[in-house]
């Protein structure tokens, strides 16, 4: 226990919080300051912090990497879908004789741009109107939280489609659908946490001093909720990724012919039935995606052992 | 107890109202409306005014809703916009594909999960719990349609190099009456497999965390301190405590494999009742999409109250609240 020190004075402001540790040594000791300590990751969290990396590298520069423009047949001599990878073409070529690795590198980006900004709109919204709940009291509580309830009882996937039907598919409304429809789930998590915290000693040390409720957001809930909000981040933005290339897939996503790592998996179906096709074009997107995910995983696996363990159980 | 019964029940029916409003208001939203798309775009004004008032359609929304919520609950889902067939009549052969390969899925993943994760949870921190926990914990993270690919590189096209023959077929078409239950997991066996592989991970996870949380009790120290052997402690004392976590992410599962497969069925090309929403989405149909989304949330509603009701009988603590 002697290296769970907050001895500010012992030098560098350094202090720990070793994971798995009991809760309430943590907010006794840490009680007006958001849990900072330095965050090491480990093994497995390094090797997901490098297919992360690598993925957003490709998302950034593919289209200026990539062999081929999305569209441009490697072989415009030779014309055969699903062709086996050879020299000029290292995945090898889809139903429409596109040159699958360089579809691959343009869809890296709009796969993860879309998500990650989703993702972003979501936590705005959510955060905002979880914590506006929990501060506003009962009955706007009560009524915000039932609707919200409502929502979440439906289908993601359904409600994403209709939504994206109504307004029709492009690259704006798929985020702020997929901002609007994993709002609910941030909100609920940004409440719980909320109405945690509006019960704490500090918060009525706050509003008995006379501080207004705006420094009471800004300046006791929101330090105090930033940590395991961030933690829960990746976790959301997998799903988000999830949502975004299962509509790609359902064909309501992203829209032919730009590539999409879901669209290109449903594109290329069609290679299971073909004699002698190569499996590539929907072997490679489908694992793409799968590493991905499973690489934010490895992160937030490591975030979330850091910040106590709390978010595991509340999921 | 009855009480709280009563009143999870009423949650649930506010829950499914508030659910009607919201896809009632959501599918007002589709651009198009009823007459417009049976009459097709040359019909006349006149034609189409008199085709909206003899659906209702010309009437103020509130009085839509509640001739629409009013048949729905006499069991009158309305026509589909698409032809003259009522919707109950053509949901019914997508509704039988559904729920075989729902029903199939649970019978055969639930039992095999469940216990999977006890016995992760009997032996912690073994060999054995750590692939588990690493495969359930990935498999959580990837999309539904890399699970399907899996499973047919798998039983498909591994089967067919090793022995010469290919144990499924891709694409799940054909009739299936007159089936018995062996057929039918034969019929559908990609599926079947891949969602059990989908909600294993998932309640595999559960079960293991739900048991090792209880095992932190002092009840359970007791128990330890007193001689009573691990495997008597984890079926005897440490799952019946358990059991409210673990049913209720059952529950969720089975919620999702009611609604949630639309990928899944896409991905087989068999007809369900996830497909016929989307089709209904695309082509407009919004009396369908009404429809068969009340028919998903109710599945959910009632899904949940089970449950929560399970979770209520099975712990005192819930039982008697302060």
């Amino acid at each position: 226990m002697s290296d769970f020190t907050t001895d500010k004075k012992a030098g560098h402001g350094e202090h720990y919080v070793r994971p798995f540790e009991s809760e309430e040594i943590a907010f006794e000791e840490l009680q007006d300051a958001a849990p900072s300590a330095r965050f090491k990751l480990s093994v497995s969290g390094w090797i997901g912090a490098i297919i992360v990396s690598f993925w957003v590298f490709i998302g950034v520069f593919g289209p200026f990497l990539a062999p081929y423009h999305e569209n441009d047949l490697p072989f415009p001599d030779d014309y055969s879908e699903y062709q086996a990878p050879k020299e000029g073409a290292f995945l090898g070529t889809d139903v429409e004789d596109r040159d699958v690795m360089s579809r691959i590198m343009y869809g890296a980006g709009r796969t993860i741009g879309i998500a990650f900004a989703g993702t972003v709109l979501a936590y705005f919204l959510g955060v905002v109107l979880g914590i506006g709940a929990a501060v506003a009291g009962p009955w706007v509580d009560m009524i915000v939280s039932r609707i919200n309830d409502a929502f979440i009882s439906l289908p993601t996937i359904m409600l994403g489609l209709v939504v994206v039907t109504a307004v029709g598919s492009s690259i704006p409304v798929l985020i702020v659908t997929a901002g609007l429809i994993y709002m609910t789930i941030v909100y609920r998590l940004a409440r719980a946490i909320g109405m945690e915290i509006m019960v704490m000693d500090y918060v009525e040390a706050a509003k008995v001093r006379g501080e207004g409720i705006w420094w009471i957001v800004t300046k006791e809930i929101w330090p105090n909720a930033a940590m395991p909000l961030i933690s829960d981040f990746g976790l959301r933005l997998i799903y988000v990724i999830l949502f975004i290339s299962s509509l790609s897939f359902l064909g309501m996503g992203v829209q032919p012919p730009q590539a999409d790592w879901g669209l290109m998996v449903r594109e290329n179906l069609g290679a299971f039935q073909t004699y002698g096709a190569s499996l590539l074009p929907v072997v490679a997107p489908a694992l793409a995606i799968a590493t991905l995910t499973v690489g934010i995983n490895l992160i937030v696996d490591d975030i979330s052992a850091h910040a106590g363990g709390k978010l595991t159980k509340a999921m | 107890m009855l009480s709280l019964i009563v009143q999870r029940l009423l949650i649930g029916v506010v829950t499914v109202f508030a659910v009607s409003l919201i896809i009632f208001i959501c599918t007002q939203w589709l651009p198009g409306d009823a007459a417009e798309i049976r009459l097709g775009q040359s019909a006349t004004e006149a034609n189409k005014a008199a085709l909206r008032a003899e659906l209702g359609l010309d009437k103020p929304l509130a009085v839509q809703y509640m001739n629409w919520a009013t048949n729905f609950l006499q069991g009158d889902l309305g026509k589909s916009l698409a032809g003259d067939r009522s919707i109950s009549e053509s949901i019914g052969d997508r509704y039988q594909s559904t729920v075989t390969v729902s029903v199939l899925t649970a019978a055969i993943g639930i039992p095999l999960s469940l216990f999977l994760g006890i016995m992760a949870a009997m032996f912690p921190s073994t060999l054995y719990d750590r692939i588990l926990t690493f495969v359930s914990v990935s498999l959580v993270a990837v999309p539904d349609f890399f699970t399907a690919t899996l499973m047919v590189l798998i039983f498909v096209f591994a089967w067919d190099a090793v022995f010469g023959f290919q144990l499924a077929n891709v694409v799940v078409i054909g009739n299936t009456q007159d089936m018995g239950v062996f057929e039918l997991v034969g019929h559908y066996a990609l599926p079947i497999a891949t969602l059990c592989f989908v909600i294993a991970s998932q309640v595999i996870r559960m079960t293991r965390a739900a048991v090792l949380n209880v095992m932190s009790s002092p009840y359970i120290e007791m128990a330890i301190l007193k001689g009573v052997p691990r495997k008597r402690i984890i079926l005897r004392h440490a799952l019946l405590n358990a059991i409210g976590p673990i049913v209720n992410v059952i529950a969720l599962n089975l919620a999702y494999l009611v609604s949630g497969v639309v990928v899944i069925e896409v991905y087989f090309a068999y007809n369900g009742l996830a497909t016929f929403m989307v089709q209904g989405v695309q082509q407009r149909d919004f009396i369908l999409v009404q429809s068969i989304g009340m028919l998903f949330c109710a599945t959910y509603v009632i899904l949940m109250l089970i449950a929560d009701i399970a979770s209520i009988v099975s712990n005192p603590r819930l039982r008697h609240p302060k």
